[in-house]
């Protein structure tokens, strides 16, 4: 790349993205969980589900934004060479949040139409998880690449992983909307996400073993940053800690720990599974062909797009913070939507 | 049948685009409409400001999420369909777009929340705060994606290295030689959008019995606002112009349908360019005029397409036309306006049924003009993605094959057909309903005095 100035910012876009890249999977995570268990929840009770998410979902779609053009800004030849090689879930998750989105304000206001809008709520939010878990899953597996472009083929993505992984992402931001129901509603319609949020935790788990063991089997050297000396003993508070917050979040619901606790535990184990993969991935951008520093842009971008944001991102997470608090409390069902 | 993944790809991102930039020529325009009602409440507390304000408030809503969704398609074309082209500009232009998203996507996103859902959750201010928060959350993105297009046309700032462009000078990229001109020209563009939809809104209210006297104060307002932005604009188009004589000769020239160079040029009026053989094969020409509009002089010279190698040229039939049709609705926009203004001062401009009429039937005016000028700067802009350092047959992701984008232009045809029929039907419907009767409920003096799904209830 352009050579380096005095200072390497790439460790700090890093983390800037890599903390970004969470606040979408967490926020717009459980707004799309709530999407998904909304086409199985009791009718009369949709109404308050969509209206829990109904004043944040559009920031919380912007974290997804902030993801591509921040990859594209920093790392341009990862940009480059990952979203081609994942042309059909990225058209896949586009078009699904299109449905989803506009549902919000198609619903009520064509009576005759809504039966439509709210499975292409459902529809939609359940579409958009499986094809981001899919993205994840293909480039975990990595891509064929030549000459700083992609080689392979459109369909290269759809493998048995990236299906599992798709799955497997369904199910996590199942249990994050879960969680968030959980949180802001009372009575019935709380018991029965309580319910939901079991049965998307056993399948969030059953998910976490099954890529925690899938992946070191299928590449030696995340077998080996894992399970050599002295890896194993400075990593194993990561599997620990997953497992002892997997058994809080099965507490949580019978009740322990109040309404919040399994909202805090899914984004725990969001957490812990985010780390185990940037461990494993560790330096790497594209997988096998490019580090982070070989991906990344010139240093003058960097800093350039450095400067305001270090402004911006503080206040933006004030006045989201803010918007979260004009809105919290818990929905009352009684008085619906017309 | 050979499918060609670099026409298709044209064509998919003129689909996604064309319709996308329908919704932010309109919201854009609301969103400070919006910002004004609702400080008109504010400070006079007079309902009337806030019934219409809740009116247009619900129509955006719409068109803002539509806007939003299919912007959220826009930054990931850019690598699904033309990652050559992300690799080789994103040093210079993709902090553009991140800006955009930094200082204007969550800015709108958020307040809009409180905007629509938090009128009695938040103190009569806060509201109008998040008004104001959201209108300049439209204009700040404005300003940057047409920062980050107007460099795409008049490249500066920067240096080549194997192909790739790094930045030189980020004040000499952002504010490049078009920008500032395509600035105005397109925000001018977006508020007449606006403009014209509120005034043929507000003439269809007036002659609604249940909303006479909220139509009139829309149409009064829309008809003050285009008494000077219609005029505006025709000075800020021609300066545009200027600015591509100087900047983007070919374009100009295939705008003008203008083969040799000339001097004096005439102002061809009408003609059917033909590409193939470099002439035109029906002409109607005005002597002199070419020379006066585009230079300002009886005896300018105006360059001619022969000047450019024939792989060069911009293809000639769509610029023409589509110029030809902008600068038409902008004459009719004028008369409208100058028409409204005399029926007026002379009295019965609210009795004037054909006028009215006539202001219904010029309402979606903005958007054909929005997309006219649109076409001109685009495929003016070709065969370059980077005028004159990128080829656009050298920018698409070398990985597709014609199929698969077929298929995925197929999907983006197919949903749009389903989103906007449906989102103009919605929006339709709101119009016919006109806002609701009832007035403002009592003012909120601390933070949310009432659990905030009755709010949301009665927002809607």
């Amino acid at each position: 790349m352009m050579g380096g100035g005095l200072l390497d910012l790439v460790p700090i876009w890093t983390a800037i993205i890599a903390i970004g890249v969470f606040l979408y999977v967490l926020l717009d995570g459980f707004d799309l969980g709530v999407g998904m268990l909304y086409g199985l929840a009791p009718k009369d009770d949709r109404a308050t589900i969509m209206n829990s998410i109904a004043p944040v979902w559009d920031g919380n779609e912007t974290w997804l934004i902030l993801g591509g053009v921040a990859l594209l800004a920093v790392f341009p030849l990862a940009f480059a060479i990952i979203i081609p090689a994942v042309y059909f879930p990225i058209l896949l998750m586009l078009l699904a949040l299109v449905f989803r989105g506009v549902a919000f304000e198609f619903r009520f206001r064509q009576p005759w139409l809504s039966r439509f809008w709210s499975r292409g709520f459902c529809v939609g939010s359940g579409l958009a998880a499986f094809a981001q878990g899919a993205v994840l899953g293909s480039i975990i597996q990595g891509f064929t690449v030549q000459n700083r472009v992609f080689a392979g083929t459109s369909w290269d993505w759809l493998t048995p992983f990236s299906v599992t992984t798709g799955v497997a992402l369904m199910l996590g931001y199942g249990l994050l909307g879960a969680g968030w129901l959980v949180i802001k509603t009372e009575g019935a319609l709380q018991a029965w996400a309580r319910r939901m949020g079991r049965v998307c935790l056993i399948g969030v788990v059953v998910a976490i073993l099954a890529v925690s063991v899938w992946t070191p089997l299928a590449d030696t050297a995340v077998a080996r940053r894992w399970l050599a000396m002295p890896n194993i003993i400075y990593l194993a508070p990561i599997p620990l800690l997953t497992a002892v917050l997997a058994y809080a979040a099965w507490r949580s619901l019978d009740g322990w720990g109040g309404d919040s606790a399994l909202f805090f535990a899914a984004m725990g184990l969001f957490l812990l599974s985010y780390l185990g993969i940037a461990i494993s991935l560790w330096p790497m951008i594209v997988p096998y062909h490019y580090t982070l520093w070989q991906a990344a842009s010139s240093a003058g971008t960097q800093a350039f797009l450095l400067v305001g944001t270090l402004v911006l991102l503080p206040i933006i997470l004030m006045y989201t913070g803010w918007s979260y608090w004009v809105f919290r409390g818990k929905m009352r069902g009684d008085i619906g939507y017309h | 049948m050979s499918l060609d993944p670099v026409f298709l790809s044209r064509l998919q991102w003129a689909w996604v685009i064309g319709w996308h930039i329908l919704l932010p020529a309109f919201t854009v325009g609301l969103a400070s409409y919006i910002a004004v009602l609702e400080g008109l409440f504010f400070f006079t507390g007079n309902n009337i400001w806030f019934r219409i304000s809740r009116f247009w408030t619900r129509i955006f809503s719409v068109a803002f999420a539509m806007g939003v969704v299919t912007g959220i398609i826009m930054p990931f074309q850019f690598g699904t369909n033309w990652s050559r082209f992300s690799d080789a500009a994103a040093n210079v232009i993709s902090p553009m777009l991140a800006y955009e998203d930094l200082m204007a996507f969550f800015l709108e996103a958020t307040f809009l929340g409180v905007l629509l859902f938090g009128r009695g959750l938040v103190p009569r201010w806060a509201h109008f705060l998040a008004a104001c928060m959201v209108a300049a959350g439209t204009l700040m993105s404005s300003f940057w994606i047409l920062s980050a297009n107007s460099w795409m046309q008049t490249p500066s700032g920067f240096v080549e290295l194997d192909g790739r462009f790094f930045p030189e000078n980020w004040m000499a990229i952002v504010f490049n030689p078009s920008f500032p001109y395509r600035l105005a020209h397109n925000v001018t563009a977006f508020y007449l959008t606006t403009g014209f939809v509120v005034l043929g809104v507000g003439a269809y209210l007036v002659q609604c019995d249940h909303a006479r006297e909220e139509g009139r104060r829309i149409v009064l307002m829309a008809l003050s606002l285009l008494a000077i932005f219609v005029p505006l604009q025709f000075l800020l188009g021609d300066l545009h112009g200027l600015n591509t004589r100087e900047y983007q000769p070919a374009k100009l020239a295939a705008m003008e349908g203008r083969w040799d160079t000339a001097s004096p040029a005439p102002l061809t009026l009408f003609a059917i360019p033909n590409q193939k053989e470099a002439h035109n094969d029906y002409n109607v020409d005005v002597p002199y005029l070419g020379s006066l509009i585009l230079t300002h002089s009886l005896t300018g010279a105006v360059r001619g397409l022969k000047d450019w190698p024939a792989d060069e040229r911009p293809p000639v039939w769509p610029v023409f036309f589509a110029f030809r049709i902008m600068v038409g609705i902008a004459f009719i926009m004028l008369g409208v306006v100058m028409l409204g203004w005399f029926l007026r001062l002379r009295g019965g401009l609210f009795e004037t049924r054909w006028f009215l009429r006539l202001c219904q039937w010029t309402a979606p005016a903005g958007f054909f003009a929005v997309l006219a000028g649109w076409t001109v700067t685009e495929v003016g802009r070709q065969p370059w993605t980077v005028y004159g350092m990128l080829r656009t047959a050298d920018s698409v992701s070398p990985s597709l094959r014609g199929a698969d984008v077929m298929g995925s232009l197929l999907l983006y045809m197919v949903v749009y057909l389903i989103l906007y029929p449906v989102g103009v039907a919605v929006m339709a419907v709101m119009v016919r309903n006109g806002p609701a009767r009832d007035e403002m409920p009592p003012p909120i003096a601390g933070q949310q005095s009432r659990p905030p799904i009755a709010t949301v209830t009665e927002s809607k």
